[in-house]
């Protein structure tokens, strides 16, 4: 069966961040999703902040330089994943919808087989 | 031939399809089964079921290359087929309305560009070849080739299914495919650029699309108000073209060059399309479409009840061409100073900044109500935004009108 990768990205100035009642409703959330989808997942976890983030570029030269921060700059970051199991990308993009993500949105992503 | 490429490249590609599950191979050998049926209708006169008889032989073909081919050399995964649908032949007749659908909505699906939906559906629903939809969208075929590509393999890679959608999303999907259908036909219509105004390849493809949606969907309402809406439109075509290609605006068309048969089909449509509530956007634009059709002349036109018709239109499907064609019918409908009034209360919109018409609007209302400066100074801005050749044609006579009137009749 396919399996897809949930990239769930949000912008980490939302206030949202610093409130822990908004924080535990988006726990709530997770948990509710964890539970309706809970056949279909394979994994899944959340990241810390992209402040904490470390990246390591390989230059054409073949110099490798590591720096603070995300690989790219975006206002929504990556903050999380889960890992599905799916039918098809309908039945990916339908349990995809009920992931919370209310401070930006998710990308899903077909995993290659091998 | 020629007809049993245009009515059944559908049919029995999607059937084939259901057999081969990629989309490369089914074509192929579609190719193929048209290429034997030269041969053999040639000698043995054509079958009584053109499509039936191309199907057999095209399923054939992909059953064999499915023998040959190990799953092991294939490049991309298979389509996916869910719902658990067998193969089982004696099935086929009853499956063979939702091949076509499945076709359908695979071609049109939201996780594909609208581009890619767009050539997908021309190239593999409508049996259009590469360089046909190439030249449709006025772009190298190798391009196109590339796009097709590309859509495939997404389709392919992220398993976007060979399917009729669950009926909790099959109206938002159905909406998708009208809104592929409507784009390739106002694509058509209005050509955006080049030196044609009208592509009669568009707009009958459209139509072709519209009625196999019509047949496949018969109680969808916004299918039957899309059918409407392009039948109500293309009625005119013989009227909205010079014989030098300009165009006409609907206030000077010759009413006894539109297609009447076209008309009443698409009125009746109408009627059906609108019992359902809330209406559909576009069986509100074929409504407004209706209106003008069933006026003898422009100056008999109902302009109050299109007025009516855009206010509810403006709420179903707010947009800055839908706001601005309801000032022009204000405009008609209460005179060219109340239709300059609604204009200017869209003058702060980015896009219609950029649009032709808005100017060229505003210069009629102001060249009405006697403004002839203004007037041509908003002609003159229509032209620095209109890239159809047609338009602009249209536009620089309208500037030369007001020109020769101000020549005359000096005040």
């Amino acid at each position: 069966m396919p399996e897809y990768l949930i990239l769930i990205y949000q912008d980490e100035s939302d206030p949202i961040w610093q409130d822990p009642a908004g924080q535990e409703t988006i726990m709530k959330g997770h948990m509710a999703f964890g539970e309706k989808h809970g056949a279909s997942l394979r994994g899944g976890n959340a990241l810390h902040h992209t402040s904490s983030a470390t990246s390591i570029r390989h230059e054409k030269s073949g110099k490798v330089t590591v720096t603070d921060g995300a690989f790219a700059e975006t206002k929504e970051a990556l903050g999380g994943y889960y890992l599905i199991e799916a039918d098809d990308l309908d039945a990916a993009l339908a349990i995809a919808r009920d992931v919370p993500a209310s401070q930006g949105g998710v990308e899903v992503r077909p995993i290659m087989p091998t | 031939m020629a007809d049993a490429h245009r009515n059944e490249w559908a049919y029995v590609l999607a059937a084939t399809l259901r057999v081969a599950r990629d989309m490369d191979i089914a074509e192929e050998c579609v190719q193929e089964a048209y290429a034997s049926a030269l041969n053999d209708w040639a000698t043995h006169g054509v079958p009584k079921r053109p499509g039936a008889w191309l199907t057999t032989v095209a399923r054939h073909r992909a059953l064999d290359q499915l023998r040959r081919h190990t799953r092991h050399d294939r490049l991309m995964p298979l389509l996916v087929e869910s719902g658990g649908d067998s193969l089982d032949e004696s099935e086929e007749d009853s499956h063979v309305s939702d091949d076509r659908l499945r076709l359908i909505f695979t071609c049109c699906h939201p996780a594909l560009a609208l581009e890619s939906q767009i050539a997908l559906t021309l190239r593999y629903v409508c049996g259009l070849t590469t360089s046909e939809v190439a030249r449709a969208f006025l772009i190298k075929e190798s391009a196109m080739a590339a796009r097709l590509t590309r859509a495939k393999k997404k389709i392919a890679t992220s398993a976007i299914p060979y399917h009729v959608p669950a009926a909790a999303e099959l109206s938002e999907r159905v909406d998708a495919v009208l809104d592929v259908v409507h784009l390739v036909f106002t694509t058509g219509h209005t050509a955006p650029s080049g030196g044609q105004l009208v592509r009669e390849d568009l707009t009958s493809r459209a139509l072709q699309l519209a009625r196999m949606l019509r047949e496949l969907l018969p109680d969808n309402p916004g299918v039957s108000g899309l059918l409407a809406l392009l039948l109500l439109s293309d009625a005119r075509r013989h009227a909205r073209l010079s014989l030098d290609g300009t165009l006409i605006l609907l206030e000077d068309q010759d009413r006894s060059k539109w297609d009447h048969d076209a008309i009443e089909e698409g009125i009746g449509l109408v009627r059906e399309s609108l019992t359902h509530r809330p209406p559909s956007r576009f069986a509100l634009m074929a409504a407004i479409a209706a209106v003008h059709a069933e006026a003898s002349s422009f100056s008999e036109t109902d302009w109050g009840e299109i007025v009516a018709i855009y206010d509810v239109l403006r709420f179903t499907w707010p947009s800055p061409v839908v706001a601005l064609n309801r000032a022009v019918a204000v405009g008609f409908a209460r005179g060219p100073q109340a239709g300059l009034a609604a204009l200017d209360e869209l003058s702060g919109d980015p896009f219609l900044a950029q649009y032709a018409y808005f100017a060229s609007a505003r210069a009629d209302f102001l060249a009405r109500i006697g403004n002839r400066e203004q007037a041509c100074a908003s002609y003159e801005l229509a032209l620095q935004v209109s890239e159809n050749e047609v338009e602009r044609k249209f536009l620089r006579e309208r500037l030369a009108a007001l020109g020769a009137q101000a020549a005359v009749l000096p005040y």
